[in-house]
């Protein structure tokens, strides 16, 4: 089933989806393992996966140190592939790729569709790859069936958000404010003007993320948008309390 | 100094700068859809920052076709900064190999040591027009950070400087001149805390302040248009040179030389002769401990760059097989980074610019002649032109010249180039000074 699908048949179940974020190989994939592992059994719809690249210019401090953190502890393009590989046949939920467009460009673009496809990853973020310098990797994504995720920002204009819909499938991420990962978002009166402008631009489901972190923020984003993203918050929960922290948290969030 | 200042004269306005297209044409179209030059460049940017580059790009194709716009920066450059810069006749260095008569481009005698100068008072009159109130740039060496200091200071922008930590700590008087400008210097601690690693902190501030923050790149690297807008503005070196090279030696030089770090001053000059198909440009490159160590920053003169894209544009960078950025090493902070111009990597693979590398230890030596023989002293970073010029010099005859570009001074960098030449009685001085200050 294609991604935008699978998320509707998921969305009818309840009032809004949780998606996941972490950066493989951070701090290990033993650790990445067992996250997921608690992630998923306490109801997570969705998982990003981050493929570590060393200029992560769109992340962060906290992502940013943990895609450090992961190329020094060794965590390679091939372990990632094979780790998602065993999730996404461990999980019945979609999984993504998030990184950033050097490692599809190194890699071989047609391979890293290939590959992807074939392992059952469901679509990828790609946060410095405009549509405008995307023509190939937007072909490939029809070709393999795969979701091109597009994102939409506080900044961007209507005809703007039109454009990167009509080049987008799965859902939209839209940025809830300017900066980059990891600072808190206020959910004001303005944000709730740029979730209608997100609305009037496109059909496809919208994902909420940036500085998204307690139950608050989620009941918050309850029926202005289909997915609540949570990033930063779940890597910083490991670094303070261990992965086994990470089940209650998801579990307190709705 | 002062003479040469007042002699500023009316630079013709090129609202268009003159070489650039021409290696571009092929591609004109494209380029001016896309900011590519043949197969390098573009713009990778986050979709935030989208509506901040349509604005950008908006108020450069302004002024690029405002001759007025130009004239404005001659003139500030004239008045602020000391342009035009000579060239001077390196007769000594010129007896001393016995070929060709050697030249030199002296940006070195711009205000504050060194060509960043120019783009960055370029810029600044843009910030003007664009009615935004702060600034930020990455600086390796510190030489982009103080011109942007300087240039805020004048202009009266607020302005924030990222400067990796390790080059904080390699750069102090830099660090020390900047905040005694107004600036706030913040050290990144992040990546290998150099360069690439401050052009990036230098982003993620952006993405939150574009509404009234501007962000001065520093060379021309970056996405569009930043390669095209800086080597714009650079382009006065070159322009001057070939008046001047007419001027003083009557023809054409066979060559012009210049260092490469990200490409700022090699564009600066090579586009006033790109036009001239005779005249052979030649870019170096930093081959800091020697190709076969692995430790360099050479791009283009060596074969362990490979096509990649990162910090917004597509070029050769220095990378792993996955695409992870390598750690570069140079003497010279300005040279030590892992991508290179786009333009350049263009004119590279055109075969219009050819590429070499000059070690660290072949830099003192050359260094050390050029003080010698000229009393001139080159910054580490331009000292690697003259490494490959004084290489080559003796292959041509009296009658021809070559200009090197003198992109910085080096007295500025005093404690980087003693320390270079392990000078002992400099470090006893230091050590006094330590003890003076501990006491």
């Amino acid at each position: 089933m294609q991604l935008e699908q699978q998320l509707r048949a998921a969305r009818a179940q309840k009032d809004i989806l949780l998606m996941t974020h972490l950066v493989l190989g951070y701090p290990s994939f033993e650790v990445n393992r067992e996250v997921i592992r608690q992630m998923v059994e306490n109801g997570v719809d969705i998982i990003e996966l981050q493929i570590p690249f060393s200029e992560p210019m769109a992340d962060g401090p906290v992502i940013m140190m943990a895609n450090q953190e992961a190329i020094n502890a060794g965590a390679t393009v091939k372990q990632c592939f094979e780790f998602a590989a065993e999730m996404a046949a461990t999980y019945d939920i979609p999984f993504l790729f998030m990184t950033y467009y050097n490692i599809l460009f190194k890699y071989g673009e047609e391979e890293f569709f290939k590959k992807s496809k074939e392992i059952g990853i469901k679509g990828f973020i790609v946060p410095d790859l405009p549509p405008e310098e995307g023509d190939k990797y937007l072909a490939l994504a029809r070709q393999y069936e795969l979701a091109p995720i597009q994102i939409f920002a506080p900044t961007s204009r209507e005809e703007r958000m039109r454009f990167l819909a009509a080049n987008g499938a799965g859902f939209i991420y839209c940025v809830a404010r300017k900066g980059v990962t990891g600072k808190k978002s206020s959910f004001n009166e303005e944000f709730a003007t740029y979730m209608a402008r997100c609305r009037a631009a496109t059909d496809l489901p919208l994902a909420v993320g940036f500085g998204i972190a307690d139950r608050s923020d989620v009941e918050t984003l309850t029926g202005k948008a289909d997915i609540a993203v949570i990033g930063t918050a779940t890597i910083k929960l490991v670094e303070e309390k261990g992965p086994a922290a990470v089940g209650p948290f998801i579990a307190s969030l709705r | 100094m002062v003479t040469l200042c007042q002699q500023a004269e009316k630079s013709a306005a090129p609202p268009n700068s003159p070489g650039l297209r021409q290696p571009a044409q092929g591609n004109e179209n494209q380029m001016n859809k896309k900011g590519y030059f043949g197969n390098w460049g573009g713009a990778y940017i986050p979709e935030v920052l989208y509506e901040t580059f349509r604005q950008l790009n908006e108020a450069f194709e302004q002024v690029k076709n405002d001759p007025a716009f130009w004239q404005e920066y001659v003139d500030l450059m004239s008045t602020y900064s000391c342009r035009p810069t000579p060239l001077t006749h390196a007769e000594n260095l010129s007896r001393h190999f016995g070929g060709g008569q050697i030249y030199i481009k002296r940006e070195d005698l711009n205000h504050t040591g060194a060509h960043k100068a120019n783009n960055v008072m370029g810029q600044g009159l843009l910030v003007k027009r664009m009615g935004k109130k702060r600034v930020i740039a990455e600086t390796g060496a510190g030489q982009h950070g103080v011109a942007t200091a300087t240039m805020a200071a004048k202009f009266g922008f607020a302005c924030t400087i990222y400067m990796g930590e390790e080059d904080v700590m390699r750069q102090r008087p830099n660090v020390f001149w900047m905040e005694k400008m107004g600036a706030t210097v913040v050290p990144v601690t992040s990546g290998a805390r150099t360069l690439k690693d401050a052009i990036n902190e230098a982003f993620r501030d952006w993405v939150s302040s574009m509404d009234d923050t501007h962000y001065v790149m520093g060379t021309v690297c970056g996405p569009h248009p930043f390669p095209e807008m800086v080597a714009w503005f650079q382009s006065i070196i070159g322009i001057e040179a070939r008046k001047q090279i007419l001027k003083q030696f009557g023809k054409l030089p066979e060559r012009v030389y210049a260092c490469v770090g990200g490409g700022s001053n090699a564009m600066g000059i090579f586009q006033g002769f790109l036009a001239d198909r005779a005249v052979d440009l030649i870019g170096v490159e930093a081959g800091g401990k020697g190709i076969e160590t692995g430790q360099h920053a050479a791009r283009l003169a060596s074969s362990d760059a490979s096509v990649g894209v990162a910090q917004g544009y597509k070029t050769m960078f220095l990378q792993n097989s996955d695409g992870q950025m390598l750690d570069t090493h140079s003497v010279a902070a300005g040279l030590d980074y892992i991508g290179v111009s786009p333009i350049l990597s263009d004119l590279w693979e055109k075969k219009r610019v050819r590429f070499a590398a000059a070690t660290d230890t072949e830099v003192m030596a050359a260094l050390d002649l050029t003080m010698k023989k000229e009393g001139i002293i080159p910054a580490l970073e331009s000292t690697h032109a003259f490494v490959q010029a004084f290489k080559e010099a003796p292959e041509l005859q009296p009658d021809q010249a070559i200009i090197i570009n003198q992109s910085g001074r080096g007295d500025k960098d005093i404690f980087t180039i003693a320390h270079a030449f392990d000078d002992p009685s400099w470090k006893a001085f230091i050590r006094g000074k330590g003890a003076d200050y501990a006491a």
